[in-house]
């Protein structure tokens, strides 16, 4: 067998995890020992998962803050239910549904795109600033767009419903601040975690390929880059797309689970964006499948505290505050470190008692 | 040592975190289920709202005011013979998140939902409950997206084209105004589907709308614009589908600008006398839509009233109204079904979409609420103003 490094090992075992995972959550869903709560929540992990790896993808190698990748979401989500909502009657499911994956990736990509082609030209904070503007924005917009269809073809309005003139048999597809309402249900647990995984796959694969080595360099010191000679703005580019395309698959995957999909704060907005950084800070920034774990962990447990009523989401905020300090402060690392407590000398200890048996 | 004390006490304390709310979740034990289900078979009521965050004050008086109620009809017997028992859920006023406890309260056995209170969360749950056979019935989600397509939603709260177009015909008809100023907020689904109604009627029966002025969720602090604009258009009755909250603030910001048109507003209004820190005497006048005066002098109205306030502090609004008059809805159904909670979701749900449809009933919301197979309620929107601090029948 070829040997593989170090990474590429690590990939291998977290996809490994990944599918024991959904073949021991099948298993459970087959016959009936899976909670509805946690049947409900896996596409939602999943598809904040794949936003979170596209996030970390821009913080971690690309070295760029970005506030608005629920707004790249946001752009994926409408544009893919838009479609799906539009030929519901035309295409069949699994094609329509395919097409849909790839209006809402390409959308989110180009919107990232648009976006990147003059701020990473700039160095310093500015991409935090005009992605936080972005999923502000995009927000704002989706909140006032009334788009409907009648016999005469597609009718747009930024005013209100009435606007459009439609027909009396006339469709109103998106509905303002009212959204998109009865999206057809397609997301499932097989499909999110294929995606999830081939994410995985890519990422890892783009940020040690050659563009990735760029990439990397680039972040680490952007002179001498530039001084042997490396594109700048092209190697940003294509890294800043490729994460704004996984936030729009994770859009996808979330608007196809869902039946009525409208823009606020809390689910595309600022806070989202927030909630997103935070898995990844927490997973660790430049590590995917800490992304992952981080996201999972962190959406399951504001429905694990229900039980507490009221007091749930202050608990929630202070496990918040306490896994960071755990994960990062300074003094607790080397707490960890002298105890034996820190994530590597718990699995060696882990691999030293496989190797004993 | 002490250290490694203190660090393996912090790993324990984080890892019991995660795993009490497991336990939790998977059995009955969540601690805001109400009534002792020790072996003993019950009614079980399950309730979704935003209890948490922006939207939280109307999600806590449905769930008070349902609790109210599941505890006088426990006094008094219970259903059939059967107690309830009421779970509530938060919801942060999210879709994906009222899913979720909408899967939680399923988890814990629920045969009956009354929720959920805002209605982009309700769209979203209703789809649920469709696919699953659970029998909705929702306290205050007005929106036609709730109910379309879905047979076992019902609402107790007048839809929004009622409202908008109810509001329309009544200023037309009593000439409050010919030039109409309007302002809505425009991310909210409620106040923009109220808002479409109203300018659909308004174009019918002959309104004039001089300026359509719209503000979000994230900059409701400040109206002069808006109010400004109004009145540079010169419009003379200012239509305002919203919640009381920023009506407070219009009010008092036109009085300010001495700006003073006839104020419309619609249900949302409710509520409005009883804001913090707002002089009560620039209300005066402004017509409001309510099918709920918490002043009313009947009996039903008295005692739920002062339960209320008794038990939670602060007056229920009409919502609250609505919910409590939700649970006693249900029991009517369900007795002239004649079920028990042995029954199967599926059964309870096929039953009472059939017995809903049969009830007549007289509540603190309406006389004679009747619902029909779309899952409306007959009740009409009725106009009230308000005069010496405190609401007065128009008609």
């Amino acid at each position: 067998m070829k040997k593989l490094n170090g990474s590429t090992r690590k990939l291998i075992s977290s996809i490994a995890i990944i599918v024991v995972l959904y073949l021991v959550m099948n298993g459970m869903q087959a016959t009936g020992n899976l909670s509805s709560l946690m049947s409900g929540l896996l596409v939602p992990v999943c598809a904040y998962s794949l936003v979170a790896i596209g996030l970390n993808l821009c913080v971690g190698y690309l070295g760029e803050l970005s506030l608005g990748h629920a707004g790249f979401m946001c752009v994926g989500a409408f544009t893919s239910a838009f479609f799906s909502k539009m030929y519901q009657d035309v295409i069949p499911d699994v094609p329509r549904f395919i097409l849909a994956l790839i209006i809402g990736t390409f959308f989110a990509a180009l919107f990232g795109f648009l976006i990147a082609i003059p701020v990473l030209r700039l160095s310093g904070d500015y991409l935090a600033i005009v992605t936080l503007a972005f999923g502000e924005i995009i927000k704002n917009v989706i909140n006032v767009l009334y788009v409907g269809k009648d016999a005469a073809g597609l009718h747009f309005s930024l005013k209100d419903m009435m606007d459009l003139g439609l027909d009396l048999d006339g469709v109103v597809l998106i509905n303002g601040a009212q959204g998109i309402t009865g999206t057809p249900r397609q997301s499932t647990f097989t499909i999110a975690v294929i995606l999830l995984i081939v994410a995985l796959i890519i990422t890892h694969n783009f940020v040690n390929s050659r563009t990735g080595r760029a990439v990397k360099a680039i972040r680490d010191n952007q002179i001498a880059a530039e001084t042997v000679g490396l594109p700048i703005t092209k190697y940003k580019l294509t890294a800043f797309t490729i994460s704004a395309a996984i936030a729009g698959v994770g859009g996808v995957l979330y608007a196809h689970n869902i039946n009525s999909l409208t823009a606020t704060t809390n689910n595309f907005g600022y806070n989202m964006s927030i909630m997103i950084l935070v898995y990844v800070v927490l997973g660790g920034i430049g590590n995917f499948s800490g992304s992952v774990i981080a996201t999972v962990v962190l959406t399951m447990l504001p429905e694990m505290l229900r039980g507490l009523s009221t007091y749930r989401m202050l608990i929630y905020s202070i496990v918040l505050i306490a896994l960071m300090l755990f994960n990062w402060a300074p003094g607790i690392l080397k707490l960890r470190e002298e105890h034996g407590l820190t994530t590597k000398q718990l699995f060696g200890r882990f691999k030293k008692k496989k190797e004993v048996q | 040592m002490k250290k490694k004390i203190l660090s393996m006490g912090l790993c324990a304390a984080l890892t019991a975190s995660l795993f009490a709310g497991c336990g939790a979740n998977g059995g009955a034990a969540t601690s805001t289920e109400t009534v002792d289900t020790s072996g003993e078979l019950t009614w079980r009521l399950g309730g979704i709202g935003p209890i948490t965050g922006g939207a939280a004050q109307y999600g806590q008086g449905v769930m008070n005011a349902i609790q109210i109620a599941v505890d006088e009809v426990n006094e008094a017997g219970g259903i059939n013979g059967y107690k309830v028992s009421f779970n509530f859920q938060d919801d942060e006023t999210d879709p994906q998140k009222a899913v979720n406890a909408y899967n939680t309260l399923k988890d814990w056995g629920m045969q009956i939902l009354e929720g959920t209170v805002t209605s982009g969360a309700c769209a979203a749950v209703s789809a649920e409950t469709y696919n699953d056979r659970i029998f909705q019935l929702t306290p205050s989600a007005s929106s036609t997206s709730v109910t379309e397509g879905h047979d076992n939603t019902f609402q107790i709260c007048f839809s929004d084209p009622n409202q908008g177009t109810v509001s329309a015909d009544y200023i037309a008809e009593n000439s409050l105004g010919t030039k109409i100023g309007i302002i809505y907020d425009s991310s909210d689904p409620y106040s923009s589907g109220v808002y479409q109604n109203f300018a659909k009627e308004a174009a019918n029966v002959g309104l004039e709308i001089v300026a359509t002025e719209a503000f979000t969720a994230d900059n409701k602090t400040d109206f002069s614009t808006q109010l400004q604009k109004c009145k540079d258009a010169g419009a003379d009755l200012l239509f305002l589908p919203f919640y009381y909250q920023e009506g407070s603030v219009v009010l008092k910001q036109a009085h300010d600008m001495s700006y003073a048109p006839i104020m419309f507003g619609v249900d949302g209004f409710d509520g409005l006398l009883g804001v913090k820190d707002f002089d009560v005497s620039l209300a005066e006048g402004v017509y409001l839509l309510t099918p709920f005066a918490a002043d009313a002098t009947d009996d039903a109205t008295k005692n739920f009233v002062t339960k209320y306030e008794e038990q939670f502090g602060g007056t229920p609004n009409q919502f609250a109204a609505d919910a409590y008059d939700g649970v006693y809805i249900l029991k009517e159904a369900l007795e002239s079904a004649g079920l028990t909670p042995e029954a199967s979701n599926e059964e309870i749900c096929e039953a009472l979409i059939g017995a809903i449809q049969n009830v007549n009933y007289n509540g603190l919301t309406g006389e004679g609420m009747t619902w029909n197979e779309k899952g409306e309620v007959s009740k009409s929107p009725k106009a009230v103003i308000i005069e010496n601090g405190g609401y007065v029948s128009v008609e």
